[in-house]
């Protein structure tokens, strides 16, 4: 954990791209795809020749609407979208067609749960429409097929995908502040099913403004910290800028306003320090867009249908299922995780042992194997079914854990695997209770030294049978067999 | 009059490079032009609604419905310079 300078404090706000998973772009009818063969989802529209004119895609207009609603944002009963003009190759119209004085969502806020437990109410100024730029690809020279110049490669496959940016107000103070701001901004897109929120593929970008200042004098001049493709970079870019800024001003420096670079290799900033024309964007009201008016109506049918949201869900689990706060927080932040427990506490009506096997040993498989819930080898029915001999005593902790790492290595069924194996704890108190006076009647001695309060004695005992059994004896049925035995055998009565 | 400093500063947003004489003639053209847009501020629009479209119409979507695309060779057709499918560009930045 970062601590910052004793007098100082950092200013974070940030802006979240993401990308909509619609079937189609924001202005055309060009597929939305990840991986595609270079320009084969691209139209006359999205490469911007001159004689197109988009049109709105009504369901990335839902889904910017489903987003502000959940971000307790106001929907604008009147939109409209600007165009942003800069020249640069990703850009092929010359403009993006984006949202400036009236966006779709404002004045919202995300409550955000900090490690200690308390709440920071992050406010969100807007979340806006806007058309997402192409890929660009760095080559030549290095590789030698283009000789003696760089220049880069351009798949306008991406471009003009539907994108909502999500700005923060100015109200993170901390890097780790940063990282569950976004952590939590992520799992609520994942619950609205409405972005793949990939950061590798660049379906959930963010940049960060920052800037540092002595509590009690105004703010100071902010840099931009551009595209973290992580969470550990977004946090380690946010203490390598604040560091850098520190020091330049404890060294009398001035701050430029300027874009920053995150070096992940070296995990240093470093300015840009271009001769850059400060942005002068122009932005008008574009001639080809008519005005979007979202009556209440619509506003209401889209909240409406809006999924739990994960803090609703945390809530539910802690109140239903009794999980603590902790179980509760890390089984709702994951939706497919939060359904696999749900299906599994409904088929073993076992919720808090559900839990700790969810959050375990399944969850403990998925990552060492890197798979996504729905790719596990083990359904919920045969997680189930192994659950279910735990709790009826056929199995003890130890052995449903060697069990599952079986069933996940074979593909075979908890039952099948426990008779092929010869498992299965001796839970019939008929069989126990024989072994148990046999055990006695041979080894009086400690069988008296028990009476006499030597307790320690149980485990001789406990040994003996568990020896007999390959450890396969319910130990709590035994230990409540031996005690009563023991106590029973006493010749005074 | 608008100034020269404005009429360069315009002209390298529009990446476009002028000679010296073209420069005083573009700040009286584009000052004319200005002028003449600027006689809209007299009207008294005391009332009248901001507007952002001459049409006076609302919520023209379209369907999220995949279209036919161009292939790969015609979206590349007009390219000056191609790589492995791709436009290629002078590098930026």
């Amino acid at each position: 954990m970062m601590v910052t300078p004793e007098g100082w404090e950092a200013v974070i706000g940030l802006e979240i791209h993401v990308q909509l998973n619609t079937a189609t772009k924001m202005f055309c009818g060009c597929p939305v795809s990840f991986g595609d063969v270079p320009n084969t989802n691209v139209c006359p529209l999205c490469l911007g020749h001159p004689g197109t004119l988009p049109a709105m895609n009504e369901k990335a207009i839902e889904y910017a609407t489903r987003i502000g609603l959940a971000l307790n944002c106001t929907i604008s009963p009147h939109s409209i979208f600007h165009r942003k003009n800069y020249f640069y190759p990703d850009l092929p119209k010359g403009y993006q067609i984006s949202q400036y004085d009236l966006p779709l969502a404002v004045d919202g806020h995300l409550d955000v749960e900090l490690e200690d437990g308390s709440i920071l109410r992050v406010g969100v100024t807007r979340a806006h429409l806007e058309d997402d730029a192409a890929k660009l690809v760095h080559a030549g020279g290095v590789d030698g097929r283009i000789a003696g110049a760089d220049y880069s490669m351009v798949d306008f496959n991406r471009g003009g995908t539907p994108l909502v940016e999500i700005v923060s107000e100015p109200e993170i103070h901390t890097p780790e502040q940063a990282r569950a701001y976004l952590t939590q901004l992520k799992s609520l897109l994942e619950a609205l099913e409405v972005s793949d929120v990939n950061m590798e593929e660049g379906s959930l970008r963010c940049d960060a403004n920052i800037s540092v200042h002595r509590p009690g004098t105004p703010f100071g001049t902010r840099t931009e910290l551009k595209n973290m493709n992580s969470f550990r970079f977004l946090q380690r870019g946010l203490e390598a800028e604040i560091e850098r800024q520190i020091s330049a001003l404890e060294r009398g420096e001035e701050i430029v306003q300027e874009t920053v670079h995150f070096d992940t290799g070296s995990g240093k900033v470093s300015t840009l320090r271009s001769k850059e024309e400060a942005h002068d964007y122009r932005y008008f009201p574009e001639p080809d867009m008519v005005p979007i008016e979202l009556s209440a109506e619509y506003v209401e049918k889209v909240r409406a249908g809006l999924p739990e949201l994960p803090a609703a869900r945390k809530e539910r689990y802690m109140r239903d299922y009794g999980l603590s706060p902790y179980d509760a927080g890390v089984l709702s932040a994951n939706r497919p995780l939060a359904a696999f427990f749900e299906r599994l506490s409904t088929q073993t009506g076992e919720a808090k042992l559900a839990a700790n096997w969810v959050m375990g040993d399944f969850s403990g498989y998925l990552n060492a194997q890197g798979l996504e819930v729905k790719d596990s080898a083990v359904s919920v029915e045969a997680l189930a079914e192994l659950l279910g001999l735990l709790a009826a005593g056929t199995l003890s902790g130890k052995m449903a854990k060697d069990v599952f790492a079986a069933m996940v290595e074979t593909g075979k069924g908890a039952p099948e695997l426990v008779a092929e194996r010869g498992l299965g704890q001796i839970s019939d108190t008929g069989e126990l209770e024989t072994m148990v006076s046999e055990l006695i009647a041979a080894n009086p001695g400690p069988a008296e030294e028990y009476r006499q309060g030597r307790d320690r004695v149980l485990g001789f005992f406990v040994g003996q049978i568990m020896k007999q059994t390959r450890g396969q004896a319910n130990p709590q049925l035994l230990n409540e067999l031996l005690r009563k035995a023991l106590a029973g055998s006493s010749p005074d009565n | 009059m608008i100034s020269r400093s404005e009429v360069e500063h315009v002209a390298r947003l529009a990446r476009l490079r002028f000679e010296e004489q073209e420069i005083a003639l573009l700040q009286q053209e584009l000052s004319s032009i200005i002028d003449y847009i600027n006689q809209l501020q007299e009207l008294d629009l005391t009332g009248v609604p901001a507007t952002a479209h001459a049409v006076n119409v609302v919520n023209i979507f379209r369907l999220d419905e995949p279209r036919a695309c161009l292939t790969q060779e015609e979206a590349l057709a007009n390219a000056p310079a191609t790589e492995r499918g791709h436009f290629l560009v002078p590098r930026m930045g």
